[in-house]
């Protein structure tokens, strides 16, 4: 028999986000996993400055609350000084591919083992709307008014192919929560990114695409075929880099 | 062991290994860098880690999460590289977490020079970081107190979960003197059971964090930390009082050039003008009460610095203008000689008599 | 008794090593010391200087505007220090490279072709310790036995013939006529 629960890990508190949008679904997968791996009394969770602010509230492991983009250099902090400890971030866009950018690719080069969960969904969610480092060509934010135009506001930045190239990154996939099947390979990727850091593969970061209905000005059902028809076009799903199945060298540390 | 003779910069960085600090993270810049090395070098041997972050924004949030993971962690900087760890400052402020910052300052604003300097003294004492927080304040004047400094430094950070600041400059930094360091004494680090380092089922989740939306909420947050700074100026006060008891002038100095004062002073008694030292060995909590109560025997105040008049503001405050306070400095990393302050001691001298 | 003494010349001539050697066998004599480097940038391009102080009260700034006792190792550090040194100082300079001679008489100046001794007694990396040699002569800083054995004893045992070579090189400076 199968019940529905809430996972271990997850706490009995009512979440604050936006009716539609998907961080309560990466919430639970992130708890899920925890629990399945039986890893929370060793886990400590490192949270943004966005939307996903409050993590720490929702989660049953002990917490960290960053600065702007700095979750990687405070993980590592943590990691480095516990390395028998589980250390996650979870972070958005403009935290982690904007502001945080240096400390991103820093922790990617240098193989930090720790687990990034990176919810990418193109704007800046908490401050209502602004445009992001994913925002995609031509989007509509509050700060892109007329479009994101390349001459103006540049291009945007294709994380998980970046970080791809660097050596210290064990594991880059990008997933979407926008159906039954992609929440599942989304679960699998996430459980995939802490598994390495049990087995002290270097550093795993699993984007994922999200939905953000409010700041979109859509339907949740309209931001879920928004992430098929437009953003998973632009950010193809997929593995990016897989350094242990490929049979690559990790970084020595 | 006899004494050594060492840079203030190694002796900081040895006087930390002893203190129990196994964890540095930090950035390259002169004139403080003989520290990175001296730890990148020492630190595996007894089974800690020196790791040289990307930036000094990184450094700082890298002890910001080895503090908060109950670590005894320090970082060390020179002036800009201080400037960019202030966000960081502030949020270990605003988590009451401890850790000790070493500031080598040398001469600015902006990229500056890379002569010695006291000119960060504002910013130490007054605003590293942004909100309503203080942080504690060391000045050390020799390389032997350079290294009791910085073990009283993480006794005085885990007592009162706070950030302590180290603030020295190139001079103290670059020169070696000798230094005795089996006569350091050191304080045991406290258990830590606020620490983020998994609950291990033992536990409730332990959440570390500055942020507070409701105002009641930010504002009883700061009103506890008051309560702290109010119990650490009533504690912590320390200053070295040098012939200042019976004397008309008294110079307010800290750091290096509170030496070069110290032998103008001397100068100056032997000219028979009484003169006194009082030099602030904490910055912050300041020794106001020790100067107001000179201010009662004193006829005259002079802060000597190296910047443009700061900490002389500060002793005005504690003087509430019952007697004269007057500034001399240099600054852009030039010292004064005690010939200098001599000078100004007859000339203030001249004024009285 | 201070002595404040700046060391001046190339990176690579062991300048900062003997003022560290001057500055510890003060430390061993109970005298105060401090020991200053120049540092930054202007260690750069080769030049290379250090600021040793030894007193018996408080030293109150390593920095020195005019020293006691200038040690010039070239040109360039003759040229800048030696116009700073105190009236009734001392100057110690390598006639190898400085060709040139004070027209200031009222301080004491000490010439010996140092590089060209240590290149002699083919030692060419211990002129710092020729220059050591002569300047325990002409002064009286330290007693020459004591210099002597402090400079050899800090070597290690197994590095007998470095022992040997900063001996001679010592003796070589300190019996120089000039």
């Amino acid at each position: 028999m199968i019940v529905y629960k809430r996972p271990e890990a997850l706490s009995k508190v009512p979440m604050h986000y936006c009716p539609g949008c998907t961080h309560g679904i990466v919430h639970r997968l992130v708890a899920e996993v925890i629990d399945e791996l039986g890893i929370e009394a060793d886990t400590v969770g490192v949270a943004p400055v966005g939307c996903a602010v409050f993590a720490y509230n929702y989660f049953e492991c002990d917490f960290i609350e960053a600065s702007h983009g700095r979750a990687p250099a405070v993980a590592t902090g943590i990691k480095r000084t516990h390395p028998d400890k589980i250390v996650f971030t979870y972070q958005g866009d403009g935290d982690l591919a904007a502001i945080g950018t240096a400390e991103t690719v820093h922790a990617s080069a240098r193989g930090e083992n720790i687990t990034i969960i990176f919810i990418n969904n193109t704007n800046y969610g908490m401050t209502g709307g602004q445009m992001a480092p994913t925002t995609m060509p031509g989007q509509v934010t509050t700060t892109s008014p007329y479009g994101r135009q390349k001459m103006i506001q540049g291009n945007p930045i294709h994380v998980c192919e970046m970080l791809s190239t660097l050596d210290g990154v064990a594991y880059a996939e990008r997933v979407a929560v926008n159906s039954v099947v992609n929440v599942r390979k989304a679960k699998k990727a996430i459980k995939k990114a802490f598994q390495n850091q049990i087995d002290k593969k270097g550093l795993s970061i699993v984007e994922v695409l999200s939905t953000c209905p409010t700041n979109w000005g859509m339907s949740p059902t309209d931001a879920l075929k928004f992430v098929d028809e437009k953003m998973i076009p632009f950010y193809p799903l997929g593995v990016y880099v897989d350094r242990n199945a490929m049979g690559g060298e990790q970084s020595d540390k | 062991m006899a004494k050594v003779l060492i840079k203030g910069n190694e002796a900081v960085a040895e006087a930390a290994i002893r203190s129990g600090c196994k964890y540095y993270f930090g950035y390259p810049i002169t004139p403080q860098t003989e520290i990175a090395e001296y730890m990148a070098k020492k630190m595996p041997k007894v089974g800690g880690l020196c790791l040289q972050a990307e930036s000094e924004v990184a450094a700082i949030n890298m002890v910001y999460g080895a503090s908060a993971s109950g670590v005894r962690v320090m970082t060390s900087s020179s002036s800009p590289g201080i400037s960019l760890k202030s966000e960081g400052v502030s949020y270990i402020v605003g988590c009451d977490l401890p850790c000790v910052i070493l500031n080598v300052q040398r001469g600015g604003p902006g990229l500056g020079g890379i002569q010695p300097s006291q000119s960060d003294y504002y910013q130490a004492t007054k605003a590293l970081g942004h909100g309503d927080m203080q942080l504690f304040v060391l000045a050390p004047s020799s390389v032997q107190e350079m290294a009791q400094l910085t073990a009283d430094a993480f006794g005085v950070a885990d007592k009162y979960r706070m950030p302590v600041l180290i603030l020295a400059d190139g001079a103290l930094g670059q020169m070696m003197e000798p230094v005795d360091f089996d006569a350091l004494h050191f304080t045991p680090e406290p258990e830590k059971p606020w620490a983020v380092n998994g609950h291990a089922g033992k536990r409730k989740k332990n959440i570390i964090t500055s942020l507070f939306l409701k105002p009641e909420e930010l504002e009883s947050n700061i009103l506890e930390r008051e309560k702290k700074y109010k119990t650490v100026r009533e504690n912590e006060v320390r200053f070295e009082n040098y012939m200042c008891d019976d004397a008309d002038i008294v110079i307010v100095s800290f750091g290096i050039t509170a030496r070069i004062s110290k032998a103008a002073v001397n100068e100056a008694r032997k000219k028979g003008i009484k003169a006194g030292l009082l030099r602030p060995i904490t910055l912050s909590p300041f020794p106001t009460d020790e100067l107001y109560r000179l201010s009662g025997s004193a006829s005259a105040f002079l802060s000597v610095e190296l910047n443009m008049g700061q900490m002389v503001n500060d002793v005005k405050l504690a003087v509430q203008c019952r007697k004269p306070v007057h500034f001399y400095g240099r600054t852009g990393g030039s010292l004064m000689s005690s010939e200098d302050v001599l000078e100004q001691i007859i000339k203030i001298s001249g004024g009285l008599l | 008794m201070t002595n404040k003494m700046i060391l001046a010349g190339f990176g690579g001539q062991g300048i900062l090593f003997l003022g560290k050697k001057l500055a510890s066998a003060g430390m061993e004599n109970d005298l105060n010391v401090t020991w200053l480097p120049s540092y930054g940038p202007e260690q750069r391009g080769g030049t290379c200087n250090c600021s040793v102080i030894l007193s018996d009260t408080d030293i109150s700034s390593p920095i020195i505007g005019s020293p006691d006792t200038l040690v010039a190792f070239n040109i360039q550090s003759y040229e800048k220090f030696m116009p700073r040194i105190t009236p009734g100082g001392v100057l110690f300079a390598d006639s190898t490279l400085i060709d040139k001679r004070p027209e200031r008489t009222d301080i004491s100046a000490y010439f010996i072709p140092a590089t060209q001794i240590a290149n002699d007694l083919g030692y060419p990396k211990l002129v710092n310790v020729v220059m050591l040699g002569y300047l325990i002569k002409k002064t009286a800083v330290f007693e020459r036995d004591y210099m002597r054995s402090y400079l050899t004893d800090s070597l290690p045992e197994s590095k007998a013939a470095l022992r040997e070579a900063n001996g001679k090189a010592f003796d070589a400076g300190y019996g120089y006529e000039g």
